[in-house]
C-alpha cells in the first residue's frame, strides 16, 4: 500500500508545513504533493522553502499567488472588490513580496501548473484552482455533480485534487469519480478549530485499492501567532490562527460556507 | 447613428467556451416596479417576454444538467411575481447553485422564512441579490420609484431576521456611488440596519431600454462606443461573461441577460441552438468590455 500526502495553501506557515511532513511521514507517506500558494498571511516567507525545495520527496505546483510573487506583479490577483478585503490582501501581499528572496521568487515563477499521475489505476490530476483556471474557486456548495463530471471527463481524469479556496471537501460522483479539495495547511478552515487540513491518498497498484482521507492537522499555532505579532502582521490575521475563524477575505466565500462562521 | 461607417473594421467574434452559467428570465419583462434605469424596460405592463411556464423552466434545467452547467440565475422582471417560484427554486437547487435577482418587495415574512429554510437545507449554494440604488430615499427613489427605498430596506430586514444575508446590488447611476467611498456608504447604511456582514455588488448602467430614454432617447451610446475587432482581437478572450452564459426566456435563447429586447440577438428556441460564437455588435457589449461588467455575483 502506498501513501501520498496532498496539500495546498501554505500561506507562509512554516510550522504547519513542518507538522505536515512529520504527520504524513508517521502515517507512511513517501511523497508529498503541494498544490501551490506558498505565500501570504503568515510570517517570514523564506522559512517554508527549505521544506519545499530541499526535500526530494516533494512535488510542488504553482498557485496564483506564486505566479504573482514569482513574476513580481503588484498584487495577488485575487480579484476582491470589498475595500476591506483589498486592504488586508495588499498588506499580506506586500509583506510576502518584500520578504521573499529573489532566488525563491524565480523558483516560484518557473513551477509547473499541474501534475498528472496514475495511482492505483486511477488517472489522477492535481491542479491549483481548477484544471481550466488557476484562480477558479471550487467550493463544495458551488460545484454541481454534473459540472464536476464534465470537468473530469474534459480533462481525462478519474480523480481531481484542487486547493485555492482554503476549505476542504471531498465528493464521490455518481459515476465513481472523485473530487477532493484538500483545503489549506496555512490557515484554519473557518470552522472554529485551530487545526489545518490536508489529504492522504492510500492506494495499491495490484488490488486497485484507492482511497483518500481528509486529515485535520494540529500544529504549533500559538507559536505561529507569536511570530506573526513579532513581524507586525495585522491582529485580524492572528485572530484567525488563534480562533479558527476567518476575519478577512470573506467576500469570495459563498453564502452557504460563510454562514458557518461568525463574520 | 450607431451604425459603423462603411470603412469600419468588422465587429469582434467571441467564441462560446461552454455553458457555465444559465440565466432564466422566469417572469419575463413583467415587474412590480418600473425603474428608470431598467435596461429592458421591465414594468407592470411590459409583457414582451411573458412568464416562463414551469415546463419551460424544467426543459431548460434538463438541458443544462446534461451540459454540466455550473450555476443558475433567475431574473426578470421580478421573479417573486411568479406563482410557481417555490417549485422552480426547489427543482433548480436540486441540481446546482442558484442566485435570484429581486427587488425584495414581494418577499413577506412567510416567504423570507421559507427562503431561509431552503438556504439552510439545500445541498448547493442559494443566494438572493436585492437591488438598491442609493443610500438615501432621495437617491434611490429617483431611480426605482417613490417609497421603494423603505420598501426594499424593509425586505432586507425581513430576510436578515430570517437568517439570510442578501447581496445588495447597486447600479451606479449616481456616479458618486461608484468607487470606495460609495461602497463605504452602503456598508455603513447596511450595518446601521443590523446587517453585520454586508455584501455588495456594483453594476454599471447600460444605456438601453428605459435607461436609454433617461439619457434623452435613441443614441444614448455615442457612435464611438462600439467594439471592433481591434478592441477584442482574441475570440477566446475570457473577460466577457457571454463566452460561457446564455439566457433563456419564454421566447427563446439570448446570449446574455442584457440583450433580450434586441430581436436580432435571439439565438434560437433551445439551449442546443445557442452553443456557438456570437458577434459583439451591440453598443451594450461596449459597456461590458470597458466597464468589466459581469452580471454574475
Amino acid at each position: 500500500m502506498e501513501r501520498i500526502a496532498v496539500f495546498g495553501g501554505v500561506y507562509n506557515n512554516h510550522l504547519s508545513l513542518k507538522a505536515l511532513v512529520q504527520d504524513a511521514e508517521a502515517r507512511g507517506a513517501t511523497e508529498f504533493y503541494c498544490l501551490g500558494d506558498m505565500g501570504g498571511f503568515g510570517p517570514s516567507p523564506d522559512l517554508v522553502f527549505p521544506y519545499l525545495r530541499d526535500d526530494p520527496r516533494m512535488f510542488v505546483m504553482q498557485g496564483n499567488y506564486d505566479h504573482s510573487i514569482g513574476n513580481r506583479l503588484e498584487d495577488c490577483a485575487c480579484g476582491y472588490t470589498d475595500p476591506r478585503d483589498n486592504h488586508f490582501a495588499q498588506i499580506s501581499y506586500d509583506y510576502t513580496a518584500a520578504n521573499t528572496s529573489d532566488h525563491h521568487k524565480d523558483w516560484l515563477r518557473d513551477l509547473p501548473t499541474e501534475f498528472r499521475r496514475t495511482w492505483g489505476g486511477k488517472r489522477v490530476l492535481c491542479a491549483h484552482g481548477s484544471p481550466r483556471k488557476v484562480n477558479e474557486f471550487m467550493w463544495n456548495s458551488t460545484c454541481p455533480d454534473n459540472f464536476l463530471e464534465w470537468m473530469l471527463e474534459a480533462n481525462s481524469a478519474d480523480v481531481l485534487f484542487v486547493t485555492h479556496t482554503g476549505i476542504p471537501w471531498m465528493r464521490e460522483l455518481p459515476g465513481g469519480e472523485l473530487v477532493v479539495n484538500v483545503g489549506a495547511i496555512g490557515r484554519p478552515a473557518n470552522n472554529g478549530r485551530t487545526s489545518v487540513d490536508y489529504a492522504m491518498v492510500c492506494f495499491d497498484e495490484e488490488s486497485a485499492h484507492f482511497e483518500v482521507e481528509l486529515v485535520e492537522l494540529p500544529y504549533e499555532h500559538e507559536q505561529l501567532a507569536a511570530e506573526m505579532r513579532e513581524e507586525g502582521l495585522p491582529e485580524e490575521f492572528v485572530e484567525t490562527i488563534l480562533t479558527g475563524w476567518w476575519t478577512t477575505c470573506l467576500e469570495i466565500m459563498p453564502a452557504k460556507e460563510r454562514a458557518e462562521g461568525p463574520y | 447613428m450607431n451604425q459603423p461607417a462603411a470603412t469600419a473594421p468588422p465587429f469582434p467574434t467571441l467564441n462560446f467556451k461552454r455553458l457555465d452559467t444559465l440565466w432564466l428570465q422566469v417572469t419575463g419583462t413583467l415587474c412590480n416596479l418600473a425603474c428608470l434605469h431598467c435596461f429592458i424596460s421591465c414594468g407592470p405592463k411590459n409583457d414582451s417576454h411573458a412568464f416562463m411556464t414551469l415546463e419551460q423552466v424544467r426543459d431548460a434545467l434538463a438541458t443544462a444538467n446534461k451540459q454540466g452547467v455550473k450555476e443558475y440565475y433567475y431574473t426578470g422582471g421580478e421573479p417573486f411575481m411568479h406563482p410557481e417560484i417555490k417549485t422552480m427554486i426547489e427543482e433548480t437547487l436540486a441540481q446546482g447553485p442558484l442566485t435570484i435577482l429581486t427587488n425584495g418587495i414581494l418577499i413577506d415574512e412567510e416567504m423570507a422564512a421559507w427562503l431561509a429554510e431552503t438556504f439552510r437545507t439545500s445541498r448547493y449554494n442559494f443566494d438572493l441579490r436585492v437591488s438598491l440604488d442609493g443610500t438615501t430615499k432621495q437617491e434611490n427613489d429617483a431611480i426605482r420609484g417613490r417609497g421603494t427605498f423603505e420598501q426594499i430596506l424593509s425586505a432586507v430586514d425581513r430576510l436578515v431576521a430570517a437568517g439570510l444575508n442578501p447581496v445588495i446590488t447597486v447600479t451606479t447611476c449616481h456616479a458618486e456611488l461608484d468607487g470606495e467611498e460609495g461602497r463605504q456608504r452602503f456598508i455603513d447604511l447596511l450595518r446601521e440596519r443590523g446587517l453585520s456582514q454586508p455584501r455588495l455588488k456594483f453594476l454599471a448602467p447600460f444605456k438601453i431600454g428605459r435607461e436609454e430614454r433617461r439619457h434623452g432617447g435613441e443614441g444614448a451610446y455615442r457612435p464611438s462606443e462600439r467594439l471592433y475587432v481591434e478592441d477584442v482581437p482574441d475570440p477566446d478572450t475570457d473577460h466577457l461573461q457571454c463566452d460561457s452564459c446564455r439566457m433563456v426566456t419564454a421566447k427563446g435563447v439570448w446570449p446574455c441577460p442584457i440583450l433580450i429586447e434586441v430581436p436580432e440577438a435571439r439565438m434560437g428556441d433551445t439551449l442546443e441552438d445557442a452553443n456557438h460564437a456570437i458577434k459583439l455588435d451591440h453598443p451594450a457589449c461596449y459597456t461590458c468590455h470597458v466597464e468589466g461588467v459581469s452580471c454574475k455575483t
